[in-house]
Order: structure tokens, then sequence, then C-alpha cells
């Protein structure tokens, strides 16, 4: 359970571009941060910054749980439940297999009881090549949940998914917040919280 | 170390390199002029005749081919452990000059060994290993052109050029284990009377300086162009 | 199971089941040792001398064929920053592609090896040292070529410099794998070779995956 996380003076380069400098935020257990701006404004590599793929050109980003504080990247990327542009389905696996998977990778399980939540119980044995765009998202969904991850980072977690869909969303960020987790997502919509904002 | 970072800076480098250039030039040229000289006045040697002037174009090709790959290693591994801001420019610099002596080698080696085998290659150890060693240099330009983003590239050449060092011992043994089990012998034997031996290093130091004077020039040439694409884009120089 | 176990199972059957790899590194193997004859002609002593060389050569381009994808396709789905940030270190995740490519193209390769010595008329022994060879050399094969693949897995066209960067590299496995063929039809023991290839195969597979660790950090961070 993180109890902070702390971003001090962080700077970004993409290439030769300079994306953002000086940033500074707190988010604290329990909360939620929508960073906004527009594409390319640096949204998604301040996620993966986050993350610990990329790493900032200076500044710090702590974790402090309980009483330890870390700014190590590569820790910081085990206690990360990442939900990114891309769906990371392979077309030839079935939704189930797709879900084992990812399970026991993160050293988890997989109940019958998470498709049910993400709506996609009577889907189990298809092949991820025949879901829909939305089935996709909420499969998504589906792996983030079972990954058992603090620290939720969200790229257009809205994306493409129906009305039902972004309820489910929202639903999920709720309980997430409400269990002590943190999520900060990139998104052009509100988040439906009561979150801080973060303009790039 | 210390020393190698104080001119890290591009600037100093520029400074440096500009003073001591012309030094290098001047030494490259004596160095050869002598060598050729001496080596063209040797007598002939009594097996292969006037061809042993060959010697001296080749096997210090042969050695700056290696010294280069090793000079790019070495720059890789200041650039991966220690972040050496000039060391990716540096070795990406010195790959064409190590292709081209590898080249330079392979053809005098077969120039060389066409009075002495009557044919122009036959599979011997060093010339294969010299062969190996010139895909090794096409492969890790051929990375460094492929990768659009330069930072990338730059990390990804090093850690070929450092997996391409350690593997070059082990070539070089495979080879010559291939080649006493194919041919029993090794071909070109290596003693060399002490007359050639002055003329032999003669051309060893002018063909390293040579090598020292192009990679500076093209190093210099490589920031010159980067301050110069800066200034277009509207950056600091 | 593990989380090794799990990425080694469903990249095993991934390259199972799109009808790829294992088939593909078959058939361009068995194409193989049909042109060369048709090359070289049918003379059958002519042909079992050469064997071991063209046989090894052979089986180390079909393992290539299916290099490019091994982190390409994770890299371009996102699969491969979930997998990053599971509790599987880089280094594992790549010793486990090795593996599972290792098993659905060299071992295959080695298994249809003594069909195809027999189209060369390749005496039992030296049969007997080519299969071998090719057991111990092509995990080689699969651990350099994931060096390879790491380093060019952000590139479209990176199938072509694939070989490029790694033939070289290879030169000791053909040698030594060949070799062993080679000295066997001479009448010389071959273990000797064996040996040299098992100490290669050994500290590539136990090496690469690090540097094909580093690489993949490299492309992620992007």
């Amino acid at each position: 359970m993180i109890t902070f996380l702390t971003a001090e003076k962080l700077a970004c380069a993409r290439g030769e571009r300079r994306l953002f400098d000086g940033l500074n935020f707190r988010v604290k257990a329990g909360q939620a941060l929508a960073v906004e701006g527009a594409n390319g404004a640096g949204k998604t590599s301040l996620l993966r910054l986050i993350a610990g793929f990329l790493a900032p050109l200076s500044g710090r980003l702590i974790v402090k749980i309980a009483d330890k504080e870390d700014d190590d990247a590569e820790e910081r990327g085990k206690l990360v439940g990442w939900l990114g542009h891309q769906d990371g389905l392979k077309p030839q696996l079935t939704v189930a297999e797709q879900l084992d998977f990812f399970a026991s990778l993160y050293r988890s399980k997989a109940g019958a009881a998470v498709l049910e939540q993400v709506g996609l119980a009577r889907q189990a044995d298809l092949p991820c090549r025949y879901l829909s765009a939305g089935q996709r998202r909420r499969l998504a969904l589906a792996r983030l949940l079972v990954s058992r991850r603090p620290l939720w980072l969200l790229d257009e977690p809205f994306a493409a998914l129906d009305v039902n869909g972004q309820g489910l969303v929202a639903h999920l960020m709720a309980h997430h917040c409400g269990e002590g987790g943190i999520i900060i997502a990139a998104t052009h919509e509100p988040l439906g919280l009561s979150n801080e904002s973060l303009k790039l | 170390m210390q020393f190698l970072f104080r001119y890290a800076n591009p600037h100093n480098f520029m400074r440096l390199s500009g003073a001591v250039l012309p030094f290098f030039a001047l030494a490259t040229v004596l160095c050869l002029a002598a060598g050729l000289y001496l080596g063209f006045s040797v007598p002939p040697d009594y097996q292969q005749g006037t061809t042993i002037a060959l010697l001296f174009i080749h096997v210090p090709a042969d050695v700056v081919a290696e010294a280069a790959y090793g000079a790019i290693a070495l720059c890789s591994l200041l650039s991966l452990v220690w972040r050496h801001p000039l060391s990716d420019t540096a070795a990406r610099a010195a790959a064409p000059f190590g292709a081209l002596f590898t080249a330079l080698g392979l053809i005098t080696g077969a120039l060389w060994g066409k009075p002495m085998w009557g044919t122009y290659w036959v599979w011997d150890a060093r010339l294969t290993s010299f062969l190996l060693l010139l895909f090794l240099y096409l492969g890790y330009m051929a990375l460094w052109n492929a990768i659009e983003d330069e930072t990338r590239a730059a990390r990804a050449a090093a850690i070929l050029a450092l997996v391409g060092v350690v593997n070059i011992p082990i070539i070089k043994f495979s080879v010559d284990w291939w080649s006493t089990l194919h041919q029993g012998e090794s071909i070109i034997s290596g003693k060399i009377a002490p007359v050639y031996l002055w003329p032999l290093l003669l051309m060893m130091t002018g063909y390293m300086l040579l090598f020292a004077t192009l990679w500076l020039i093209r190093i210099r040439t490589a920031i010159m162009e980067r301050r110069a694409r800066n200034l277009m884009q509207g950056g600091p120089a | 199971m593990s989380p090794f176990a799990i990425l080694l199972l469903r990249d095993t059957k991934l390259a199972a089941r799109s009808g790829g790899s294992a088939a593909l590194a078959l058939s361009f193997f068995a194409l193989v040792a049909t042109l060369v004859p048709l090359g070289i002609g049918p003379d059958l002593r002519l042909l079992a001398r050469v064997a071991g060389g063209v046989l090894w050569v052979g089986a180390v381009l079909s393992a290539l064929l299916s290099l490019d994808r091994l982190f390409q396709g994770d890299f371009e789905d996102g699969s491969l920053d979930l997998i990053a940030l599971s509790p599987l270190p880089l280094e594992l995740t790549s010793l486990a592609k090795i593996a599972a490519h290792w098993l659905s193209t060299g071992l295959p390769l080695t298994l249809l090896s003594p069909l195809l010595a027999l189209l060369f008329n390749l005496p039992g022994p030296a049969t007997g040292f080519l299969f071998v060879s090719l057991l111990i050399g092509t995990p080689a094969v699969s651990a350099i070529g994931a060096i390879g693949a790491s380093l060019t897995l952000s590139l479209k066209r990176g199938g072509l410099i694939l070989p490029l960067i790694i033939l070289p590299l290879l030169s000791p496995v053909v040698i030594f794998g060949a070799g062993a063929v080679s000295a066997t039809l001479d009448g010389l023991d071959g273990t000797g070779a064996l040996e040299l290839l098992a100490a290669f195969s050994f500290a590539a597979v136990l090496l690469s995956p690090f540097a094909a660790a580093a690489s993949v950090r490299l492309n992620l961070g992007s």
C-alpha cells in the first residue's frame, strides 16, 4: 500500500524535444490524479516515466510506503498496474487463456469472477481476434484487476468504451481508490472522481 | 578518467583536437613516407621476392583494423557505463575507418597471397578472421543507420559493439581451430627478419597516426554538423 | 505456475499455434537440403563431405527466419510493457523467450536432421554427431539470435539487419558443429569439437539474456 507518490522537479524529453520541466505533484493513498493536456503534450511519456520505462532528464519520483522512501525505477514498476493505449492481446489466444497468462505472470489468480465483473463471462473461450474494441478494453480492465497492484497508471481509460463500459471503469476506479489505491490517469474527459488535476 | 571527462565537453574537445591535429597529420606523413621508403629499399626476401614489400602495407592495416574495433568497444563502454557524452560520436566516427582498414588488409592480403599460393584467396585463418571482422563492422554501421532515434541507436550500437568485442577472441580461436582441422598448418607464418622490422614499425605507427588523424577529423565534423543543425533549428549551438 | 514457466508456455503455444515458426523453419530446412544437391550435383561422396556444413548452415538460416519476431510481436501490441512490469526480471523474460524459440525451431530442426542427412548419404556415426551437434548448438543460435532480435525490435525492416548482426557471431557454432561432423568423416574424434560447442552454447545461453534485457530496456524507454 503506497502512502505517497511524489514527483520533484521532473523534467522529461522525447528525442530532442523537451516535454515538461520542473513538474511537481504528490498523490496520496486513495487519491486520483487526472493528467490533462493536448495530444503530444507528454501525458503518455509522464505515465511511462512513472512506470519506470523512461528515465527523467532531471528530478525524482519518490514512492513512500509506510516509513520507507524509494526512488528506484524498477522497484516502482513492480507497484504499477498498467492500462496503456495498446491492448496487449494476442489474437490467437482465448479470453480465458489471456487472463490466466497475465494472472500467473503477476503471481495472482484469475477466477471466473473477474470476467463476470467486466462482463466477459460468456466470451471466456472466444479467441481474442473476435472481440470488439470495447470488449478488448474490458479484458484489459480485467487484467488490471487481476494484477493487484496499488498504483494504477491509465492511459485514456474511457477510450473505445460505450456508456456501460465507461460506467464500469468509473466504478472500478472508485473502488480502487476506496481501497487505498492510487490512480494516475491521462485523460481528455473528467474522471468522475474527486481528483486532482495536472495540466501539461 | 578525469582527463577523459575534461574533454568530454565538445567545446574543449574541439580546442584540443584542433591544436593537436596538424601535428598528427604531419607525423602521419613523415612516418608513412619513411616507412614506405625503407620498405621499398629493403633487400628482396629469398622466398617471396619483391612482394615482401606488401607486408608493409598489409600487416599494419590488420593491426589498425583490430585496434579500431577495440577503440569502438572502449567508447561503447564509456558511453553505456559512464555516460561519457562524446563517446557515442567517437564510436560511430571510427567505424567506417575500421571497416576500410579491414578491407585494405583483405585486399592486400589477397594480392600478397597470389604470388605465394597461386590464387587470391585460400581461406587462410588470419584472412578469414578478418573477413568476419569486416562483417562485424558492417553490422555495427548498419545498426546505427537503421535506428532513427539517435540516442537509442547509440546505445543499441554500444551494446552490439560490446557483444562483438567479447566474441572476437572466440571467433579467432574457432577460425584457427577450423584451419588446423582442414589444412593442418597456418599458411602465413610469422618470422620477421630484423631488417624488415624498422620499416614495419614505422608503417604501423604511420597507419595508427593516419587512423587517429582521420578519426579526429571525423569527430570534429560530426560535432560541427550537430552545431549547424542546432543553429538551423533555432536552438543553442 | 511460475511466471517464467507461464511465459515459456505462452510463447511456445503462440509459435505452434500461428502455424508459423516450427512448420516454416522445417520447410525451409528441407528446401535448403533439396536445393544444394540440385546446385552441386548428385555425387554421393561429395554430398557426404559437404553434408555437415550445408545442413548446419541450413539449420542456422532456418532458425533465423522467426527470430525477428521474438520480441517485436510483444513490443508492437503493448504486451512487452506489461511483461516488463511483472515480477519476472527482463533477463528471465529473455531466457524464457530464448527457450521457447529453441523449442519451436531449434529442436524440431534437430529432430529432422537425420532424415535430411540421409539425402546427403551421410554415414551413421557422422549423422549421430550431426544430431548431437545440432542439439547442443541450436540453443546458442536462439540465444545469440535473441540479442539481435532485441536490438532490432523497433525496426520495421529489422529482419534485414538481423542476419548481418548475428551471423558473424554465430561462426564459432557453425565451425564447431560442422567440424564435429567433418572430423568424424575423416576418422578423427569429433568429441573435441562437441565439447567446444557445448562450452560456447553454455556461455551464450548464460550471458545473452543480459544483453537482450539491456536492449529491451533501451527500447521500452521511448
